[in-house]
């Protein structure tokens, strides 16, 4: 109750923008946007990010780390922030993991502090910092592994409630996603001064550039850093050089867009945020827009991210990266603090002190170094900066925020510590120097090298075709960077469009460095325990990876899953390098010696909506419909999938379910007669001189005789003797072949036959096409068939002289052309009439009402797989992959006189036992129970586990003919089983069935009906 | 992803096409006595080298030819596309 009370009081209390500098920044301050964070009401202006916004309300508690619950503030500024992940409520949609530093602040923004219950100022999980003896390196797996039983039941449920950043929604997310694709010479990741001299040299020469730019200003460090190019300050330069290569038609230039993965033969995926900036996604936007870039050239222009310095506490709210505070300060206008400590080893943290200094706030430098001299620290100490050589934090004081810090002097050998003092403070910006960010160079292959210079690796042999320029390939100097950028960018693209444009490289002035110092970990005072984090997001600290090196770990990328040093969302952008230094100092070794953990993309996170496209619901795959669909739909079919073909499952009459209509359809076929859509079928054409010496090649029966006019079944298999597929195929004429395929197989039996002819027996003249698409087929089927067919084709002879089984002949219904083949899989006398596509719903419509006095009934797949079943005609639930010709009892189809794919197999031991499985029919024996499909055949319902299994329930129905359930099943020595009784073991649907073993020919085993 | 030159149709995405295995088997000849090991080794065994291999594919979302492709496993750096008829 206290804590509730607590929290209205705050309400009540009312924040001003108190850290919000009078003028300044680059953000519109005529535009005022009020925001939600932790349901309080803040405003910032427009162009502020979340994170300036909440800086410059003096709020730096944004969330709980992952493992102590410690309190997290901000730390960076852009997309190396490992603290300020929040969750998004907009536009109605959750959107988690979002980095504040990275969101653009809109109108009525709400967002929420992740990984904290009950709330970020009252976070139970907190006592985990207290309990930290429970949480060493290596916790997961040392704590929870013991007893077993305790990790499914206690640990497992409180570790996942208690884990991870953000809840994703359960809820369909309404948003729009798109990929594109794209073709360019140059594709240029990064708009600092690298990215953009190279750009405009490629741009200048005609070159197609993609220049893409992560946050949603261009310009990169020239937006903070006090240069002159030409006669115009760095930004302005930007400006300039952006604007002109937006009016070139050869350039494109994103924003928002983070180039997050290298691939394979120069392809990158870059994730653009068309949206996420704004209140809600227009219509026909997308929120996230993922981009393939095929490029011929990529340059890898991503700067460099500073490092951070490692002390004790260094995780408080308030300890920030010196840039980060830079560049709040510059673009947004916002102070981080009133009271800085500069804690630096290099003269980056000068400038950041400053521009404090330029904006009425005395800040504090502590400078590790023993000594330096460049023109930065002679300007800060010209504006009378107080700057403390040979000095570091020690620890930072303050819980929730910064309000002091333990300063002391440093031995210059680094490693005694004296004069600790405690100083107030509210802030403490910290440089370690830079570190290059190398990702998408080594995502893409390349092998890097550590230079001793900036103490960090950069690219060195590209593998691919990228080069990588400016500080990410650690060169700090403007003048070099843009140099080499403009040279790089004309010979690149020169190479490519052969056209050469000279530009003049602009004058530089900036202020040069002094060395930076190699210190970067200040030890523990005497009596001190103090935590040093090296990874900020995963509670990673100094004294983890001593504890996995003392416990014997030593390949780095042990030591970074055993500690989880750098896997947390941020990639460890901030913390690999140190991990490195450390691991280094502790064995001894030095750091390229040690070696780096391979970058894997993405280098930030992306959202699964993004990778999932527009491939969501019904566009996940495509849907083929037979030109009658839309009669089936008016005459109420139930669909059902049958691979990317919609199929009328069954035509509901009335209150029918599935059983009752299905049964219906298919007695109605037994009795009178019925019609089913057949168009899904695969259909090959066959034409060639050599098609028929083709068709006995690839089919394990005899083709070469086949007349005219004829159809015959046929099996073929792959080479493993397994039966691919079958299917009936007929001579049209003599060089001309009409294949049929199951609906499933038609693209695998395409690809077969063009691969014997293409590769294996190139010297057969024959061509194979699929046309299954060109015709629409309905078989029909039943006794009163011919009586249907008769009086669609009057001038025909269909009777059984006429056009026998497994006939063929040409007829015109009813002014369209028609090929009637008289073949049936339902084993009922039966045609299949087929009609080219555009004609399908007219033949359909036909068959229907000149069937209307036979008591025609359209039947659907329910029904058809009824028929087949019970009449032992194999399908794809018996034709899987696993058995061969004789486990279907289709040996008698196997030709022993002629060759053809798989023959050779067909003799292997295994597929010639005595007991080799075999199709059989299965009936329960209360004649009664249906078997559900993928039931286990047993001997002894009642022996013990495991149960020998002789075999498997492939297909199962409710026999028409019967009035009992009937199914088949691939049983061992099957040939040998029939009469014998089994049990048939469902353990899914918890059902044990007496069943007897009967002839899968359970209807008409002598098929006379088909030839009737 | 690969980027795969067809010789009929040009440099096209790995999308477009299936995979077929590789390219050096041969298949034994009709009507002729092949031993078990021989045909075994046809249908079942298969090197896995490290480097250079040459290798099916099919452009299937293409022109559907058969080609052949000459592809580094370790680094999948693709040298040579032939026609499935072209002498290598
Ligand atoms: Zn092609």
């Amino acid at each position: 109750m206290k804590y509730l009370q607590h929290t209205k009081q705050t309400k009540i209390y009312k924040m001003s923008e108190n850290f919000r500098l009078d003028k300044g920044g680059l953000i519109n301050r005529n535009k005022k946007i009020s925001f939600k964070f932790n349901g309080k009401k803040y405003f910032g202006y427009e162009g502020d990010t979340l994170a300036s916004a909440l800086l410059a309300n003096g709020v730096h508690l944004v969330g709980r780390s992952f493992k102590y619950h410690r309190p997290r503030g901000f730390f960076g500024a852009g997309v190396d922030e490992p603290y300020a992940i929040v969750q998004m409520n907009r536009n109605n949609e959750v959107d988690p993991n979002v980095r504040a530093t990275e969101q653009e602040l809109f109108e009525g923004l709400e967002a929420k502090s992740v990984n904290c219950w009950p709330n970020v100022n009252f976070d139970i999980g907190a006592i985990n910092n207290f309990l930290n003896i429970f949480f060493p390196a290596g916790f997961y797996y040392k704590t929870f592994m013991w007893p077993k039983s305790f990790w499914y039941k206690i640990y497992e449920p409180i570790i996942r409630k208690a884990a991870g950043f953000g809840a994703a929604s359960i809820k369909h997310d309404k948003e729009r996603y798109e990929h594109k694709y794209e073709y360019c010479d140059l594709l240029i990741a990064g708009t600092g001064p690298s990215g953009l001299a190279s750009a405009y040299a490629a741009a200048k020469n005609g070159a197609k550039v993609i220049l893409a730019e992560d946050k949603s200003r261009y310009g990169g460090s020239l937006l903070t850093s006090e240069v002159t190019i030409g006669n115009q300050s760095g930004k302005e330069w930007a400006e300039q050089i952006i604007s002109e290569l937006k009016s070139m038609p050869n350039v494109i230039v994103k924003n928002r867009s983070q180039v997050f993965g290298y691939y394979d033969h120069n392809m990158l995926v870059m994730s653009e945020r068309v949206s996420d900036h704004l209140p809600k996604t227009d219509k026909y936007t997308p929120k996230q827009r993922l981009w393939y870039i095929r490029a011929e050239q990529v340059i890898i222009s991503s700067g460099s991210i500073e490092r951070p310095l490692v002390f004790g506490n260094n995780d408080a709210p308030g300890v920030m990266l010196s840039s980060a505070a830079k560049e709040y300060l510059k673009i947004y206008g916002v102070l981080v603090g009133k009271n800085p400590i500069v804690f630096t080893n290099n003269d980056s943290g000068y400038e950041t002190a400053i521009e404090f200094k330029k904006n009425g706030v005395d800040p504090i430098i502590l400078d590790t170094r023993k000594d330096a001299n460049s023109e930065i620290i002679k300007e800060a100490k010209e504006l009378n900066i107080n700057i403390k050589f040979s000095y570091v934090v020690v620890a930072a004081k303050g819980y929730k925020k910064v309000n002091s810090a333990d300063i002391a002097k440093i031995s210059d050998d680094k490693k005694v510590i004296s004069n600790i003092e405690n100083i107030k403070c509210d802030c403490i910006c910290v440089s370690g120097f830079w570190t290059p960010t190398i990702h998408l160079a080594s995502q893409s292959g390349s092998k890097t090298k550590f230079n001793e210079e900036i103490d960090a690796f950069v690219p060195s042999i590209s593998k691919q075709k990228e080069t990588t320029l400016g500080s990410a390939n650690g060169v700090f100097t403007l003048e070099e960077t843009l140099k080499t950028s403009f040279e790089k960018g004309s010979e690149l693209s020169k190479q490519i469009t052969n056209k050469e444009n000279k530009i003049s490289i602009p004058t530089v002035v900036e202020k040069k460095s002094s060395k930076h110092d190699k210190f970067w970990c200040v030890p523990l005072p005497e009596g001190k325990n103090y935590k040093r984090f090296l990874d900020f997001q995963n509670d990673v600290a100094v004294s983890d990876i001593q504890l996995a090196l003392r416990e014997g770990y030593r390949s780095i990328e042990h030591v970074k899953r055993y500690t989880t040093l750098g896997m947390a969302t941020d990639q460890g952008k901030t913390s690999n390098l140190n991990g490195l230094q450390l691991v280094s100092e502790v064995e001894n070794k030095v750091v390229p010696q040690v070696g780096h953990t391979t970058f894997r993309p993405p280098y930030t996170p992306v959202s699964i909506g993004a990778i999932v496209g527009r491939e969501v619901g019904k566009h996940s795959k495509p849907t083929r419909k037979s030109p009658m669909h839309h009669w089936h739909e008016k005459n109420n079919a139930v669909f059902v999938d049958a691979g990317v073909w919609l199929r009328p499952r069954y035509y509901k009459r009335g209150n029918e379910n599935l059983f009752e209509a299905s049964k219906r359809e298919a007695k109605n076929v037994r009795q009178n007669v019925g019609v089913c859509d057949v168009t899904t079928l695969g259909k090959i054409d066959i034409k060639g001189p050599d098609s028929a010496e083709f068709l006995n090649r690839v089919y394990t029966n005899a083709w070469l005789k086949l007349p005219v006019g004829k159809a015959r079944y046929g099996v073929m298999l792959r080479e493993d003797g397994i039966v691919m597929d079958d299917g009936t195929t007929t001579r049209i004429s003599d060089n001309h072949y009409h294949m049929t395929t199951t609906t499933a197989q038609a693209a695998n039996v395409l690809s077969h036959l063009e691969y014997y002819l293409q590769l294996v027996w190139p010297e057969l003249n024959v061509n194979v096409v699929s046309s299954t698409e060109q015709w629409a087929g309905a078989a029909i089927a039943g006794p009163k068939s011919r009586e249907v067919l008769q009086k669609l084709f009057p001038d025909l002879n269909v009777s059984n002289e006429g056009l026998p089984f497994m006939g063929y002949m040409e007829g015109n219904l009813f002014g369209v052309n028609a090929k009637i083949f008289r073949i049936s899989f339902s084993g009922e006398l039966a045609y299949e009439v087929n009609v080219e596509s555009d004609n399908g719903n007219y033949m359909w419509e036909k068959i229907i009402e000149i069937g209307k006095e036979f008591n025609i009934q359209p039947y659907g797949t329910e029904a058809l797989s009824t028929l087949r079943i019970e009449m032992g005609h194999v399908a794809g639930s018996e034709l899987d992959g696993r058995t061969i010709p004789y486990d279907n009892s289709l040996e008698g189809l196997v030709s022993k006189k002629k060759d053809f794919i798989g023959k050779r197999s067909l003799s292997k031991t295994a597929y010639i036992a005595p007991d080799r499985q075999k199709i059989v029919g299965v009936v329960p024996i209360d004649k009664k129970t249906s078997i559900p499909e993928g039931s286990y055949l047993v001997k002894d319902a009642k022996a013990k586990l495991p149960n020998p299994k002789l075999g498997h329930v492939s297909a199962s129905c409710w026999s028409v003919e019967y009035d009992n359930p009937f199914s088949l099943a691939i049983l061992k020595d099957g040939k040998n089983m029939i009469g014998k009784k089994l049990f048939a073991m469902s353990p899914l649907k918890n059902k044990v069935i007496p069943v007897e073993i009967v002839s899968s020919h359970y209807v008409d085993p002598k098929g006379e009906r088909v030839r009737s | 992803m690969l980027h795969i030159k067809c010789p009929y149709c040009g440099l096209r995405p790995q999308t477009e096409f299936s995979y077929g295995g590789d390219a050096t088997v041969k298949r034994p000849e009709l009507n002729k006595e092949v031993s078990d090991q021989d045909w075994d080794n046809f249908v079942y065994l298969r090197k896995s080298p490290r480097g250079k291999h040459l290798e099916l594919w099919q452009h299937i979302s293409g022109c559907r030819q058969w080609i052949k492709v000459e592809r580094d496993t370790l680094t999948h750096e693709i040298s040579t596309t032939y026609k499935a008829n072209e002498n290598i």
